[in-house]
């Protein structure tokens, strides 16, 4: 899933590096049309809704982030 | 007699000196502390550009105490403010400092990058912050020359040949805009503000001349909370704001989230919105999670301050029930003319204009631009009379209200932004020179915009992406990229983008 999500990631934002980055958010490498988008693209590839209540900037601040946001969709 | 909105700031910074201003995250500042941080940028203002009177300032800092104490000093300075965004790309900065050619610049050391090579005198907040005793006399000397329709700021728009085009707007109307606002709503400084709206935006003038004028107290809330929503509501509970005016799109998320539900607003007393279609579905849920508030849609385009038109929703809509633009503004006059310059009838469609003291004066450095859209009254050839031509398509009901429908050429309204999808092709098409032909339209249902393009080769998204955030701001680049064979064209040879627009819009 790490991999299917950078991907995303790197789709949405070519021009940046997200393997370097600690902090996806603070970084300023996603912007809030970014976090729309991605969150768009998560819950049509893993068929999830996600929680508005969990759309905070530490769920989006790294892959291993997204990856346990994600999870925590799946679960519900 | 008031002829800037100093006069009325000296009296508001008297009377509440040292409440609250402007509060940021954690920091905040008082009316005394605030004026005294923009008499300092007065001073390196005038100290920088002499005899600039009326000569645009730019500021370039991110939204923060000191982009409110800027541009008021540059005020005290006797000039207009024309605020950038940081995140603009660094090629359409240089073209909008190009065409303004403003006095000097401020911003901080962070970005002393971006005017490197500009031959723009640079002011930084954060250098020398030695105290410079700042001599009020001096700077009251450079502004008693100063008139009421001196411009009060300039703010950039999305123009059609790649290079936006900066709206002139001047004291005076914002008076009007204010003026006429708090007849109606009732403004009296108790208001607590949720700022949201970037720098560049008209609404961010209108809430600078709240505090100004009232003293009410401006909340500052990041970009970034819109794209965290339950942040940005959990804000607006934490700071008590009671006033909010937004763009639609934020709103409708929040409802699509189901969060109103969740965090409560208990002291949000009144929403505007303006700027796009709000869909009704999304706004009976803010209408009916907050039976406490008081909403508002507001229309107008920036080159006549603000808004023009307003509806408060006094009733609850049905759901299959569109919101009306509203009524006109007071001392707005609102002319809805037919192709043959003459006034419809009701019910007829037509383009909305605009007669009043809040119109803009122009476009700085655009003589040609300036007087296709703002034009004599055709309904007056006694004397000169200027009206502002929107491009808004609109009708009137039989009760008087107006009704918008569509656009009459290819602007469109995006995030809240104004987008003229002529540029985005210009950008593409002559700049970037990345593909042959192109046409861009916009998918109203998705929200996205889509760019139709004719290319020996496939071009991928990633490579689109990297080429166009070089140039245009994130808002702007397209979300799909389509490759025709050949682009439609209508009889006369012109792309045809109507057919486009109704292919990714389902019409027929």
């Amino acid at each position: 899933m790490n991999e299917q999500i950078l991907d995303m990631l790197k789709e949405l934002r070519p021009e940046y590096d997200f393997e370097t980055s600690v902090d996806f958010v603070m970084d300023g490498l996603l912007d809030s049309f970014d976090i729309v988008s991605i969150c768009g693209m998560l819950e049509e590839t893993y068929g999830i809704k996600i929680d508005g209540l969990d759309i905070v900037p530490e769920n989006f601040s790294s892959v291993a982030a997204i990856r346990s946001l994600v999870e925590k969709s799946l679960g519900k | 007699m008031r002829i800037t909105f100093l006069d009325y700031f000296e009296k508001t910074v008297l009377e509440k000196t040292s409440l609250c201003a402007v509060i940021h995250n954690d920091k905040a500042i008082t009316f005394g502390e605030l004026r005294e941080r923009a008499l300092w940028f007065a001073m390196r203002v005038a100290e920088t550009v002499n005899s600039a009177v009326n000569s645009p300032i730019a500021v370039f800092l991110p939204k923060e105490i000191d982009t409110v104490a800027a541009d008021i000093g540059i005020m005290y300075a006797a000039a207009p403010f024309m605020n950038l965004d940081v995140k603009t790309p660094k090629e359409r900065i240089s073209n909008i400092l190009e065409r303004v050619r403003p006095a000097a610049v401020i911003t901080s050391r962070k970005f002393a990058e971006v005017f490197g090579s500009v031959e723009i005198p640079v002011i930084f907040t954060d250098d020398d912050n030695t105290e410079i005793a700042p001599d009020t006399q001096m700077l009251e000397r450079r502004r008693s020359k100063l008139i009421d329709t001196d411009p009060f700021c300039i703010i950039n728009t999305s123009g059609s040949t790649g290079t936006p085009k900066g709206v002139v707007l001047n004291h005076r109307s914002f008076f009007d805009f204010v003026d006429v606002s708090d007849e109606i709503f009732g403004f009296d400084g108790s208001e607590i503000i949720g700022s949201l709206s970037p720098v560049v935006f008209d609404i961010f003038d209108f809430e600078l001349c709240m505090l100004m004028k009232h003293g009410s107290r401006l909340i500052i809330l990041d970009a970034m909370l819109g794209a965290f929503p339950a942040r940005l509501l959990e804000n607006l509970v934490k700071t008590n704001v009671s006033f909010i005016f937004w763009v639609p799109s934020i709103m409708v998320n929040i409802a699509n989230m189901g969060l109103l539900d969740k965090i409560k607003l208990p002291d949000l007393k009144l929403v505007w919105f303006a700027g796009e279609v709000f869909p009704t579905k999304q706004f009976l849920i803010w209408y009916d999670s907050l039976s406490h508030t008081k909403f508002a849609n507001l229309y107008g385009p920036i080159e006549i301050t603000l808004d023009c038109t307003y509806y408060i929703i006094d009733r609850r809509p049905s759901e299959t029930e569109t919101l009306p633009i509203g009524v006109p503004y007071r001392n707005t006059d609102i002319l809805i003319l037919n192709e043959n310059n003459e006034r419809c009838k009701v019910g007829e469609d037509g383009e909305l204009c605009v007669r009043g003291t809040s119109l803009a004066m122009g476009y700085y450095n655009l003589p040609e631009k300036t007087s296709t859209a703002f034009v004599q009254n055709p309904l007056n050839s006694a004397y000169p009379e200027m009206i502002y031509r929107t491009g808004d398509v609109v009708y009137m009901r039989d009760d008087g209200v107006i009704m918008f429908k569509g656009r009459k050429d290819t602007l469109i309204k995006h995030m809240g932004y104004r987008i003229e999808l002529g540029e985005i092709e210009h950008i593409i098409e002559n700049d970037l020179r990345i593909i042959k032909y192109c046409c861009a339209v916009y998918d109203r249902g998705k929200k996205e915009i889509v760019l139709f393009y004719e290319n020996d080769r496939e071009i991928s998204v990633q490579e689109f992406r990297k080429a166009i955030s070089s140039r245009l701001p994130s808002y702007m680049i397209p979300a799909v990229f389509i490759k025709v064979e050949e682009m439609p064209r209508n009889t006369n040879g012109k792309i045809d983008r109507l057919l486009l627009s109704s292919r990714v819009n389902g019409e027929k």
